[in-house]
């Protein structure tokens, strides 16, 4: 059992890396995006609040397997045809990009409206109220629960060895495929899973507990 | 773009997908509903049990919740039968998946509920001599489950949501439904809009009709 995993290493290790590497731009990119669009939710002039929204709760609404399928297999016929690791990153990051959306609403609403107009009253333009004083408080609220949501990112990756992508999880098909010993492979793969996320929602944790003294 | 929608085909396999949706309603039901008595009781353990229950149960919620559901149930369906002398169908497979999983979530949910529940209400419970057993069957598991339906609401329609992954072992729900016709009539565009609006009409309904219940049953409300 052990030696099939010896065996498989190399492999897994490549898979391993795909998974860490799609997770990693899924998630800074839905940072940037989310980021921006979470601003125009809460401060954005009506339409486009409620072109945020909208978005928001239909990609919120369906699941991450059909987004994903949608992508890959949807989206060649109106002339965007993807290659599997490009439809991956696009679906998990519109995917995510929904979750921060909402991870920025929450922070920035928890903020007392009085920050907001006592930054006004001392003569403070837009852009400067928003990155000098809402921006440093909205953080501490903004991280954590943040962090914890990047479980998911790593979660749904797992998905797209659906699409062909040589993930973790398309490397331990493969090699379950080859050796017959699920169990022990996929224990392996859960391990490995666990290790990753085990580790953001401690950071998460962590991180709560840093900020849990402000007290609003 | 110069791609024609045309549903002709979808409408004509529609009882697929209709089919479909009754299984993922199904699976979701079933399993938030085994889920419910897996959190309750793991829940009541947690706040009452020692310390080694505590770090059994904590380790049942972290693993699952740390590691892919598809993972957990390609692990059920296709790991366990060969160590143990168990031979079930997909969707039953699927059904103790994802039943396992839920119970990770809705004991998080039913460990913070029992926590809210106010000491004064407790503290009144002992007043009037009821046994401790008394006081978690009539005082707090019904406070807690007042204060918990938001949170087991959420958790159902995200479960609703997750059935989609028992297409990978072709159970026969609403996602697999999906891909049955696409291979059948390469009408994948049209299939996936009328699946996404399945889904998004489905879930937004029962979470409507979930919230107005939590309204009806709301503490101090």
């Amino acid at each position: 059992m052990l030696q099939q995993i010896v065996y498989a290493a190399p492999f897994l290790l490549t898979g391993l890396l795909t998974t860490l590497a799609v997770s990693v731009i899924t998630v800074v990119l839905s940072l940037i995006i989310g980021v921006v669009l979470g601003v125009a939710l809460v401060y954005g002039p009506a339409p486009l609040r409620w072109v945020v929204r909208g978005f928001s709760d239909i990609i919120r609404g369906i699941p991450i397997l059909v987004l994903l399928f949608f992508v890959y297999y949807g989206l060649p016929l109106t002339g965007l045809n993807l290659q599997p690791l490009a439809a991956a990153v696009l679906g998990l990051t519109v995917f995510k990009v929904a979750q921060v959306v909402e991870n920025v609403r929450g922070a920035i609403g928890s903020i007392p409206t009085g920050q907001m107009d006592a930054a006004k009253s001392i003569g403070l333009p837009f852009p400067e109220r928003l990155v000098f004083v809402i921006a440093p408080q909205a953080m501490r609220r903004f991280l954590p629960p943040w962090l914890n949501g990047v479980t998911d990112a790593v979660k749904g990756s797992a998905l797209i060895s659906l699409l062909g992508v040589g993930d973790l999880m398309f490397a331990i098909q493969k090699v379950v495929g080859r050796t017959y010993e699920p169990l022990a492979l996929y224990c392996f793969g859960a391990a490995l899973y666990f290790l990753i996320n085990y580790s953001l929602s401690l950071g998460s944790r962590a991180l709560e507990r840093r900020f849990s003294y402000i007290s609003v | 773009m110069g791609y024609h929608l045309n549903f002709t085909l979808i409408w004509r396999h529609f009882d697929k997908l209709l089919s479909g949706l009754i299984l993922s309603l199904e699976l979701a039901i079933l399993s938030v509903a085994i889920g419910c008595v897996i959190g309750l009781v793991l829940a009541v353990i947690y706040v009452s049990g020692g310390r080694a229950l505590r770090a059994a149960i904590a380790a049942y919620v972290e693993v699952i919740r740390n590691v892919p559901l598809i993972l957990l149930v390609y692990l059920v369906f296709y790991g366990l039968p060969t160590v143990v002398d168990l031979s079930y169908s997909a969707t039953t497979s699927f059904v103790l998946t994802l039943s396992a999983y839920a119970g990770a979530y809705l004991v998080e949910v039913f460990r913070s509920g029992l926590e809210a529940v106010p000491r004064g209400l407790i503290d009144a419970g002992m007043s009037i001599g009821l046994t401790p057993w008394r006081r978690l069957v009539h005082v707090r598991l019904p406070a807690m489950l007042r204060i918990a339906l938001p949170a087991l609401s959420n958790t159902f329609v995200s479960l609703f949501k997750d059935t989609s992954v028992a297409s990978v072992i072709a159970v026969p729900e609403l996602t697999y439904g999906a891909q049955w016709i696409n291979f059948n009539t390469f009408r994948i565009m049209e299939v996936y809009l009328v699946v996404t609006g399945m889904y998004l009409v489905t879930g937004y309904a029962i979470l409507i009709g979930l919230r107005a219940l939590e309204r009806r049953y709301a503490i101090g409300g």
